[in-house]
């Protein structure tokens, strides 16, 4: 994909940016420029709300067969997180084994290398989650 | 609204046609539906077609055009007009034929569905499903289309106590129904240690809980009901037709165990037929993994939540159950071109309530379902028909 359409997604991407309506108190993870609970009435009322980047696995799959891009990285762990804020996203989860990957592991956010276009391009960094020691 | 009849059907076979091109397979879908309804070109109105990435997968927009010019429509300038919901496009194609003579815009209407997938590599080919997931949040960070299914079998193993031998039991029952449809690309039946033992694609999935890439195409041709018998002796009724969204990523949901668009999606027809689950013979579904089959029959309200796997294994959902789920093979035995694959379901609906399903017929059909999935549940479309 093209080099701003992850660069305009980094603070989401490094920071774990979501996005709050003040209007009912419902987060969005990836933010949302309105509200899809409230929306016209949330207009204008959209805070920017980083999440602590803790929570637990919701799901999980071991992946074997990955895109060209992923290739080098199978079979990774592939996981649903539930937020302690009560969001959910998807990401995989490192510093892990393949068999200690459960429901209900608790986990943290850390950046990591996600992809890269090839020798000469761009390095995508994104958050990935490792285990809660 | 007038009501609205399926008078013709056609399609391809299913499967890996390295000698037909993508204007060949939809042509001659569509000849078959149009002979099959005695139709003359010059009777269409208009033409809708189903496709998700012609794009992607032969580098070639503007198929509808394509496809009006290659069948002889664009000479009387007919109108043809593309349809893309990702898996659900051919159903949601359906549906615009079905509203454009429900609401008296036209009078015959030609629906088609076609994907060419084998002309690129596999990798290529999964890459391209993985957009109907969301690219952005779902897809860069690993997730690929069969390991967000993986995810939902992984959850519902955990939160209903399902066997992951339930889950198998469904491509073991879908390979036995295409085994007598000499249409579908698997004719063979498998068992369960097949299934089991296959290649991992996605834990707990593997192989053989995975629908296959194809080649094909299916066209239907609808008609008004009060029109309909100067064409066909056996015309076939569109009871309802209904469409639900939800949120693009399955992340996006309190419970990734039930697809909400497929409940509101079915609310909306059953309440359009004045039908109850109780009801329907037979359904096609969107297995295009072995645990999408099991939320369908659960969230269309043929069982209780968590007890589809039970109802599986037990053989409710086989030819002479309960109610025959995926009678032409499914999207895992028949194929799944995926533009066409909504389309399809309605001509094994069609060819089973005319009662000319040979060796797989249901007995007594009378009344077929078809849901048609985009995505991870994005979009769900269902059609109820029923013999006139």
């Amino acid at each position: 994909m093209a080099t701003a359409r992850f660069w305009r997604e980094n603070a989401s991407m490094y920071n774990l940016i979501a996005s709050r309506c003040t209007a009912c108190g419902a987060l969005q993870f990836p933010p949302r420029t309105f509200c899809p609970v409230c929306h016209r009435r949330s207009l204008g009322k959209m805070e920017r709300f980083k999440l602590k980047g803790e929570g637990e696995i919701y799901s999980f799959s071991i992946v074997h067969e990955a895109t060209a891009d992923l290739e080098m990285q199978k079979p990774y762990v592939l996981a649903m997180m539930r937020m302690d804020e009560g969001v959910m996203l998807t990401a995989q989860v490192v510093d892990c084994k393949l068999e200690d990957a459960k429901i209900g592991l608790r986990v943290r956010a850390v950046l990591r290398l996600l992809s890269e276009e090839g020798p000469d391009g761009v390095i995508h960094y994104g958050y990935k989650f490792v285990p809660l020691a | 609204m007038r009501e609205v009849a399926i008078i013709g059907i056609g399609d391809t076979k299913f499967g890996e046609l390295w000698d037909m091109s993508f204007r060949q397979i939809g042509i001659q879908a569509g000849l078959a539906a149009v002979h099959d309804a005695k139709l003359r070109a010059e009777d269409i109105d208009a033409l809708y077609v189903g496709n998700m990435s012609a794009g992607r997968f032969i580098e070639q927009e503007h198929v509808a055009a394509l496809i009006a010019d290659y069948s002889g429509m664009a000479r009387d300038f007919t109108p043809a007009t593309r349809v893309e919901a990702a898996g659900a496009s051919g159903g949601l194609a359906l549906r615009q034929g079905y509203m454009a003579v429900a609401s008296g815009m036209h009078d015959i209407v030609v629906v088609g569905g076609a994907e060419k997938m084998t002309d690129v590599p596999d990798g290529l080919s999964n890459d391209i499903q993985n957009s109907a997931a969301d690219r952005q949040w779902e897809c860069t960070f690993g997730a690929t289309f069969p390991s967000l299914h993986a995810m939902i079998a992984r959850r519902y193993m955990h939160q209903y106590g399902a066997t992951r031998e339930q889950i198998a039991q469904v491509a073991v029952k879908n390979h036995k129904h295409g085994s007598l449809n000499p249409k579908a690309q698997f004719q063979k039946e498998i068992t369960l240690d097949t299934v089991l033992k296959a290649p991992m694609v996605a834990e707990p999935l593997g192989m053989f809980d995975c629908a296959p890439n194809s080649d094909g195409a299916a066209a239907v041709v609808l008609c008004s009901m009060e029109k309909a018998r100067n064409y066909t002796d056996v015309p076939i009724k569109i009871l309802a037709s209904a469409q639900a969204s939800d949120t693009l990523a399955l992340h996006g949901r309190p419970d990734i165990c039930t697809f909400r668009a497929t409940q509101a999606a079915a609310q909306r027809a059953f309440k359009q037929a004045r039908l109850e689950p109780k009801h329907i013979h037979l359904a096609e579904v969107h297995d295009n993994f072995t645990i999408s089959e099991l939320l369908a029959v659960e969230d269309l309200g043929f069982f209780a939540k968590g007890s589809g796997g039970k109802a599986t294994a037990d053989g409710q959902t086989l030819i002479g159950g309960q109610v025959a789920v995926n009678t032409s093979g499914g999207l895992k035995a028949r194929g799944d071109p995926i533009g066409a694959t909504g389309v399809a379901q309605v001509v094994e609906l069609v060819t089973q309530l005319r009662g000319q399903a040979g060796k797989r017929q249901v007995a007594d059909a009378k009344y077929g379902l078809a849901q048609n999935v985009g995505g991870t549940g994005g979009t769900v479309v269902v059609h109820i028909l029923g013999v006139a």
